[in-house]
Order: C-alpha cells, then structure tokens, then sequence
C-alpha cells in the first residue's frame, strides 16, 4: 500500500484516444462474389469508429480490467446485496453445449434436459421457501416484485374486491418495494419502526382496513433484524384481508432454518443473484423467480414448467410448458434467465444440497454477528441486538466532522470494498455490513481491524479520511457534479456534428 | 441550525410560513438530506394542496425524499426557478427556496420554533 500510494498512476485513454486511422483489429477475407456498390447518398463518413488493432483493444480493456474490484479480487461487505463468492463451476455448467446451444423456441421435444432443470429448480425454491408453486420468469428481484404485486391485485379483483389501493411498507424497506407498487398504481403507506428495529404494530393496526392490498416486507429486514412480532404482523395484515409480500433479498440468513411460506408470507421472490450464486453486479444477469402460496398459485405468470405425461417405466416424463388457469400474462419474452440465472443457482443448490444450504445461513448469520461483536465498542449500532447475515452502524463520532462517506471510501485505501452506506434511511450515516458466508475469520478480521484503525484515524488525521481514497486509480469523485451536471460524454450530442 | 420564530413546523422537517401563505424545507432536512441535486415540484399554481399530500420530490446524494404539504389550500404561486437551481435549498432553505404559496394555509399538526429545534435535537442524538 506504502508502495501504491508514490506509483505514478496511469490513466488509461478511451478507444477512441487511442484510434489510428488505418489501423485494423480483423481483415476480412476477399468476397467470392462480386462486389456491390453502395449509393453514394447512404455512405457516411462521419462516423467516428475507433480504428484498433485486436492487441491494442485487448490491452485497453485488460488495463480497465484492472481497474475493477470484484468478488475474485477481495472482500466485498456490500450490505443487502448478498456478495458472495461464485463459484467456477456455475461456470462449466452453464456452458455445457445442451444448454449453451439450445433456443426458446425448439420444439419441447428437442429441450427435455433445459426443461426438467427448470422444473426440478422450482420444486427445490418451492421446499427451500415453504410455497405451493414457483415461476421462474422475472427477470431480477424488482422484476419480481412487480410480479408479486400484480398477482396480489388480480387476486383481489377475481374476488370482486376492487376497494384495495393501499400497499404497507416499512420505513426500512427496499426502494424498490414502493416503486414497485407505485408503478402499478397503488398508494403507499410508510409503516415506521419501533425502537427495537421492528414494525411498529401499533402504526400498522392504524392502517389495516379493508383498502389494504398487503403488506411489503423483508424479513429479517435491512437493519439484518428478524422482525420479533413476524406472526402478529402477519396476522394483521391477513385479519384486514391483505396478502403478505415477502421481499427476499435477504433469505441468505434463513435457509433451512425458517421457510417464509410457514410463517405465513403469501408470495415471495427470490434474488438467485443473491442467495444463489448467480453473479450480480454492473447489470447482470439477474434472476427474480417468484413464489407464492395455493389459492394465488392460478394467478402466476404464464407459462410454467410442468410434467405433461407422467414417467413409465419405460420412459422418463414429458416436461412441457403449462398456463395457470387465471394467470396475470407473460413478464417476460421466453422463459427467465435460463443459462445467466437458473443453471447457475441449479448447481449451486444441487452442489450444497439440503445441509449445506443450512451451512450457508448459519456460517452468514455467524460472520455478521462476529464482526459486529468486534465492531459494537467502535461505531455506534442504533438496533443493537444479535442481528442475522448484517448488520447497520453509524458512521459518525461525537465532535468529529467525519461521515459515513469519508470511513467508506477509507475502506477503499485498505483493499476493502466499502459496505453500502446512507442506507436504510432510518440509521444516521448508515454503514450497512453484510459479510456473507464465504470470508474466513482471518478477512474479517482484518476487516474489524482496518474499521477499528480507521475510526481511530478520524480522531487523530480526519484529512486522511476526507480525501479518501488515495492509493485508487481515481480518488474521491465529485458526485454532486456528476448528479448537478448531467453531462455523459465527452460532448453534447448538439456539438457532435461539428467535432467530426 | 436555523429555525426562525415566525415559522411553523411539521414532524417531517417541512415550514409553512403563516404571513406569506409559503412553505418548504428546514434547515435540519437540508442538512440531513447533504447536497441536494435535483428538485421537482409537483403541484401547478391553481392546484389544491391537502396537508400531508406530496408537493416535491428532492434528491440528494445520500437520498430522495418526497416533501410533504404543511398547510392545506390553493396554490397560489410555485417557484419555478428552484428546479435549475437545487443548491438554493442546501443554502438558503427558508429565503430563495421556498417551494410553493398557498391561499387559506390550514394546517394539521405543527411545532412552534422551539418545540421543533427540541424535536431535532432528540432525533441527533
């Protein structure tokens, strides 16, 4: 680090700095039939393509490359997103040539294997959840709210109940949850916490009625708290007549341990991306299956995978493709994240099998716990008690000008990746930690002591705090003029005709 | 922090000035929210405002928050120039960034200056 603080940095040009006229990254051989002319008045010449050759494009983007911290690079508490590692083998597997080069349109006869992996991973989410049927075809986690949230309106409209507008959130929740019921057109209606980082049952029996269309939550919630009153809230919400979203970011730290479907949630999605393995991050790809109890099973999008003849002895079954009786319509073209998303989180179950899954929450909920044990005496826990997979500190001291911002970008001059900060909401300058299952003790103890040593540096040297980071390509960003001046490129696509 | 005694205040950080009929952030949200960077008014002039009802949106760097009526009534008058401008709210939240003027300015439930700075207070510590 000593070492990479005096190194000249590098800063890498864009392609386009880098062009050459005439240079060339491929050379196409000469055509075997006669060249045609194009129209004169359809060539264009101002078209500013980067001219390359293939090394030259090659080194650009290994030099970027290096540039990037990922989860193969060190440890990444990004808190609520679950950022385990991945393993290589979901690498092998979906790359296997009968699900590489398979298409969503062959015939179902010709994809029996694609099929029968995405009916058994159904049955798996279906036992490790607790719910009666499962889709696989949200795209991503707020996909799958979206999903979620139209099958809890269907439902209330097939029973003519067309009074429900309300959706209850949680002061701690995901923004996605209000988005995602706000785009369908339902009002929201924040529920604040109690002092033990918990719904505020009293706030909520205010907003039970006969509007409510149900209740978003995430349990245990963005604090990595399990909700204490997780029945009666329930129970409130059903003696209302609404239905119990589960949003499951966070069922890292229940596996094998408590199925939402038993506590009485009435339909869930599930992050693959997160609890499962599927690589996430910059994009993609995402994968948001949904789950939900028997009398919404009819409304799921269509269509499912089902068994459409049964096994012989002779003959294994036929699977296919089935519509539920009143489902809420596609979400999607084709079928879900087959390759990205559900090959992967299919060997990641089938790798850890029922125990090993168990293994994961406990050794998550473990780390967590561990690190907040080492951290408890250093930065303020508002909701102190054993939490889950995280956990919310604050980061700010008594008299110090030091922020949240400034100890996380801190983190970066260790080799940390910074945890998620200013949210939730409800914690003053939130650092939000979510270790996963994968570190060892050794990381997060250098974790513990790289936080320890920086809350100590904001006492004695806050500078090396306010302008951090300092040993990254880049140092601190502006982000109010990035967020002020919205400015994308290098120059505005009203100058362009005259820079080319 | 700021808090000027003829105001009125409500328990999402929102004044409403009982002379001018105007209304907007306090000086305890702009510092809680940082630099703010985007504001978006929601109402037009002639519009009915209901005390609770979203009159903005504003976004910082840390957050995004929804700005609340103080005081029900008719808008008589919104300012236009505070969306090019967002900074004015972290600068000057009870002068230049006033967001919208009603007529009639009833409100529901507010603090006085002190019982407002009180109520800060306590959520700090």
């Amino acid at each position: 680090m000593a070492n990479a603080t005096t190194a000249p940095k590098i800063v890498e040009p864009t392609v386009f700095d880098l062009s050459s006229p005439g240079r060339k990254g491929v050379s196409f051989p000469d055509p075997d039939v006669p060249r045609a002319k194009l129209p004169e008045s359809m060539l264009r010449k101002d078209l500013p393509l980067p001219e390359l050759a293939e090394v030259d494009v090659v080194r650009h983007y290994m030099h970027l490359s290096k540039f990037n911290y990922s989860v193969d690079g060190g440890y990444y508490p990004l808190g609520s997103c679950t950022m385990k590692y991945n393993p290589k083998i979901n690498e092998d597997t979906c790359r296997l040539p009968g699900f590489l080069f398979t298409h969503p349109l062959q015939p179902i006869e010709t994809v029996q294997g694609n099929l029968a992996l995405m009916y058994q991973l159904q049955e798996w989410l279906k036992e490790i959840s607790g719910f009666a049927a499962v889709t696989l075809q949200p795209a991503a986690g707020a996909h799958g709210e979206f999903t979620g949230v139209l099958i809890m309106r269907a439902y209330h409209k097939s029973r003519g109940d067309s009074k429900r507008v309300k959706m209850l959130i949680p002061d701690s929740a995901h923004g996605t949850n209000p988005a995602s019921s706000g785009m369908i057109g339902l009002q929201v209606v924040q529920i604040p916490s109690d002092a033990r980082g918990n719904v505020d049952l009293k706030a909520l029996k205010e907003q039970c009625d006969d509007t409510v269309v149900g209740m978003m939550l995430t349990n245990p919630n963005t604090l990595g708290l399990f909700d204490e009153h997780i029945e009666e809230v329930i129970k409130l919400v059903h003696d209302c007549g609404g239905l119990m979203y589960g949003d499951g970011a966070n069922l890292n730290a229940l596996l094998g341990i408590v199925r939402p479907g038993d506590l009485g949630f009435d339909v869930m999605h599930f992050n693959l991306h997160k609890t499962f393995s599927v690589p996430h991050g910059g994009g993609g790809p995402g994968s948001g299956p949904v789950g939900v109890v028997a009398h919404l099973a009819d409304f799921l999008p269509e269509p499912l995978v089902g068994i459409l003849e049964e096994a012989t002895d002779d003959e294994p079954p036929l699977f296919g493709f089935i519509k539920p009786a009143k489902s809420i319509g596609r979400m999607k073209a084709f079928h879900g994240h087959f390759g990205g998303g559900h090959v992967r989180a299919f060997t990641y179950i089938a790798m850890h099998g029922p125990d090993g899954l168990k293994d994961i929450s406990q050794y998550a909920v473990l780390n967590a716990n561990y690190l907040l044990a080492r951290l408890r005496k250093t930065y303020h826990v508002p909701f102190d008690r054993i939490c889950m997979h995280e956990f919310v500190a604050e980061g700010q001291f008594a008299g110090s000008d030091v922020r949240a911002l400034d100890i996380a970008k801190r983190l970066m001059d260790y080799n940390f990746h910074p945890p998620t900060n200013y949210f939730p909401l409800i914690v003053h300058e939130a650092l939000m930690i979510e270790p996963t299952e994968t570190e060892n003790k050794d990381t997060l103890d250098a974790f513990a002591d790289a936080l320890i040593k920086i809350a100590d540096e904001a006492k004695t040297q806050p500078d090396l705090l306010h302008n951090a980071p300092s040993t990254t390509q880049f140092g601190r960003m502006d982000e109010v003029k990035a967020a002020r001046e919205l400015v994308l490129c290098c120059w505005l696509p009203e100058d362009y005709a005259e820079k080319v | 922090m700021n808090t000027p005694s003829n105001l009125k205040y409500t328990k999402s950080d929102e004044w409403f000035d009982p002379a001018s009929g105007a209304m907007g952030i306090t000086d305890y949200a702009q510092s809680q929210l940082s630099d703010i960077v985007f504001v978006e008014i929601l109402v037009d002039e002639g519009d009915t405002v209901e005390v609770g009802k979203a009159i903005a949106s504003v976004e910082s760097v840390k957050a995004s928050a929804e700005i609340y009526a103080a005081a029900a009534g008719k808008v008589t008058a919104v300012n236009k120039d505070l969306s090019q401008k967002p900074e004015t709210l972290n600068s000057d939240p009870y002068g230049a960034a006033w967001m919208i003027k009603v007529e009639g300015g009833k409100t529901g439930e507010v603090m006085d200056a002190a019982a407002y700075e009180k109520y800060c207070a306590e959520r700090t510590n």
